[in-house]
């Protein structure tokens, strides 16, 4: 029988029914603190410290605080110490505040190497499903399951079903891998992915970067997939080679990654074709990820109650061309856009120009290696001289557990991945787009079709 | 784990959320993730929604929710937050994928039944729940849901997932011993 991906992943993992190896667990402050209570107070230890990774990132303030006993909130600064003395009591490694591989968890994993083809990954964070970019099986899980994960280095899981999402064409000039996925998102629904383990494949696919392979597959828990993945190839050895978890023998590394792809012939559950070359940059008008629309449309007709809601709370009118949206804030960060090729792009739509007068504008690199690559490049002075603040790494206002958040019906456009109500900030509106869209409605203070505007 | 009750029947009146796709953001908002105890969330469920009168919700045994429950962050606050509250179960169309999963490690029962179902379930004012039947009766009749053999296994009986995989360790021994790709070691990055 000719398998997909996932199969060969998964069935490469099976310790027993039911029960599968992890390779990798990525491990951050907030979702961790009472798993490590769970094992002292049942005296287990940790399995495997050495396929265990810890970063800070959620409260991690972005101004730059450089050790964790000096967050200024209370409640923030304890969460950090208190994962900084688990992983010392425990022996896991961990990239703190003040450290040069600190970030978000969704960007060191990849960046240190660690992320690689044919893994089993997860981390107590939805978004995990981002390492699936590398042709591994990556996904999100809750507070006992990390600690199953730390006791025993392996989780009980019912296996998912299979998805396949062909893209076909090229993407248009400046439609990118955050517009493919919210359109996706848009066609399937926030709960069209469910319950399945999703490949994205096709040409238009294997002509994007890592970042943007990243980008897709990190979104995936917004259509509701148990995991997002992509098959590796030259473009992911690529990434790999040379990063400090890079195999120590690559080219063997490479001849078994060669054989992680789906096999003519093997079956999904669920099969969708999307041609990429439809694809315009997209906006979000609502409450969750699949309610967007096209930057050239309008806002919709609400078809049932949750739209109505959605409207009122978005504080937006049937009808208002998506380019007549005004925004206060903008924000260029988070797991979803992060890295510098994110950066680069951003950087590239606003040099020589001022952000508007009426917006407040920040960019959040993912990592502290993403912040110091950005600046060697010279990005930060860009951002800087159109007005932009350049912060420090972190989760930052993607989900506002630090100082970062918006006020109450401020209108922010966001590089980030959940515009749910309050998500950034209570009586906050959020609206998804890609870093360059982002970058233009902060020149403009309004969206702009980002192909007309250059 | 926290100490997990054993689950049998769940019976009496239901609290109403009909409303699609509650995300967890709104079932415990992010300023509340900060505690790192499992205890001290019920107070805050649905915080801004109750507060801005959104909604209302009273502790019942039963909570009757819309379709893709739970969605979004993978937070197990969520989870302890209903059930601090004073849910003991949720009825939905459908759940996140994650929720779910920890609802079950967590003795907080989560069962699917159809909208209308659910609708009517929500109209009768009570139920009860059968765990091992996988039964939930109402006013208008009764109606079977599906739950996988194992995890109703686990949740009939209270049983902690991580001593029973610890009791199965020379599998996952052997398992690392054959394995020939062992993977990064994140204890000696250069």
């Amino acid at each position: 029988m000719p398998r997909t991906l996932f199969e060969k992943i998964w069935e490469a993992h099976e310790v027993s029914d039911g029960l599968i190896y992890i390779d990798l667990h990525l491990v951050h402050e907030v979702t961790s603190p009472q798993a490590f209570e769970g094992l002292r107070l049942a005296e287990r230890t940790v399995r495997r410290p050495d396929k265990t990774v810890a970063t800070a990132d959620h409260n991690v303030p972005t101004d730059g605080t450089p050790v964790a006993r000096m967050i200024a909130d209370e409640l923030s600064r304890k969460q950090v110490e208190t994962l900084e003395a688990n992983c010392e009591e425990f022996g896991v490694p961990l990239y703190s505040l003040g450290s040069e591989r600190q970030g978000i968890v969704h960007v060191i994993g990849p960046e240190l190497g660690l992320s690689q083809p044919g893994m089993t990954i997860v981390c107590g964070d939805s978004h995990t499903s981002t390492h699936g970019a590398f042709g591994a099986l990556a996904f999100g899980i809750g507070t006992s399951e990390v600690e199953h994960v730390l006791a025993t280095q392996t989780l009980v899981q019912r296996r998912p079903k299979a998805m396949r999402i062909s893209y076909s064409g090229e993407l248009g000039p400046s439609v990118t891998a955050k517009d493919l996925i919210l359109a996706t998102i848009g066609r399937l629904g926030t709960g069209g992915m469910a319950g399945h383990a999703v490949e994205y494949s096709g040409e238009t696919i294997r002509g994007l970067t890592m970042e943007n392979r990243m980008t897709i597959c990190n979104m995936t828990i917004e259509g509701g997939g148990r995991a997002g993945m992509i098959a590796p190839d030259d473009t992911t050895f690529e990434w790999i080679e040379g990063r400090p978890a890079a195999p120590a023998d690559l080219d063997a590394a490479v001849a078994r990654w060669r054989e992680l792809h789906t096999e003519p012939g093997a079956e999904f559950d669920t099969e969708v074709q999307v041609d990429a070359t439809e694809i315009s940059p997209m906006v979000t008008w609502g409450t969750n990820p699949g309610q967007v629309v096209q930057v050239t449309e309008a806002v919709p007709e609400p078809r049932d109650e949750v739209e109505e809601r959605a409207l009122r709370y978005m504080d937006l009118r049937p009808g208002t061309p998506i380019s007549e949206i005004a925004l206060e804030r903008v924000f260029i960060g988070s797991c979803t856009n992060s890295r510098v090729q994110d950066l680069r792009e951003a950087a590239a739509v606003v040099d020589g120009r001022r952000v508007a007068a009426s917006v407040n504008a920040m960019v959040v690199p993912g990592s502290a290696q993403v912040k110091a690559e950005a600046e060697a490049e010279g990005l930060d002075e860009v951002f800087r001289a159109a007005g932009f603040d350049w912060r420090s790494a972190g989760c930052s206002m993607c989900l506002g557990m630090n100082p970062d958040i918006l006020s109450e019906g401020e209108r922010c456009a966001s590089t980030s991945n959940r515009n749910f109500e309050g998500r950034q900030g209570k009586g906050g509106r959020t609206h998804l787009v890609s870093p360059r869209m982002a970058a233009a409605a902060a020149i403009e203070g309004r969206f702009v079709d980002i192909r007309e505007w250059e | 784990m926290g100490v997990v009750e054993p689950l049998d029947v769940i019976e009496g009146e239901v609290a109403v959320l009909d409303r699609a796709d509650v995300d967890t953001d709104q079932i415990i908002p992010k300023q509340f993730l900060k505690r790192i105890e499992r205890t001290g969330f019920g107070e805050f469920l649905f915080y801004d929604w109750i507060r801005d009168g959104e909604v209302e919700l009273e502790a019942r045994p039963i909570l009757v929710a819309g379709p893709n429950f739970g969605s979004g962050s993978s937070r197990e606050h969520a989870v302890w937050a209903l059930q601090q509250f004073g849910f003991e179960a949720v009825i939905a169309p459908s759940f996140s994928d994650i929720f779910y999963s920890n609802c079950t490690k967590n003795g907080f029962l989560p069962v699917i039944v159809d909208q209308e179902t659910c609708r009517a379930i929500a109209t009768a004012g009570a139920a009860r729940i059968d765990v091992d039947d996988q039964t939930v009766t109402y006013a208008d009749g009764v109606v079977r849901f599906e739950i996988d053999e194992e995890t109703k296994h686990r949740m009939l009986n209270g049983l902690d997932d991580i001593a029973i995989t610890l009791s199965n360790a020379e599998a996952i021994d052997a398992y690392e011993t054959v394995r020939a790709d062992n993977g990064p070691v994140t204890t000696s990055l250069s």
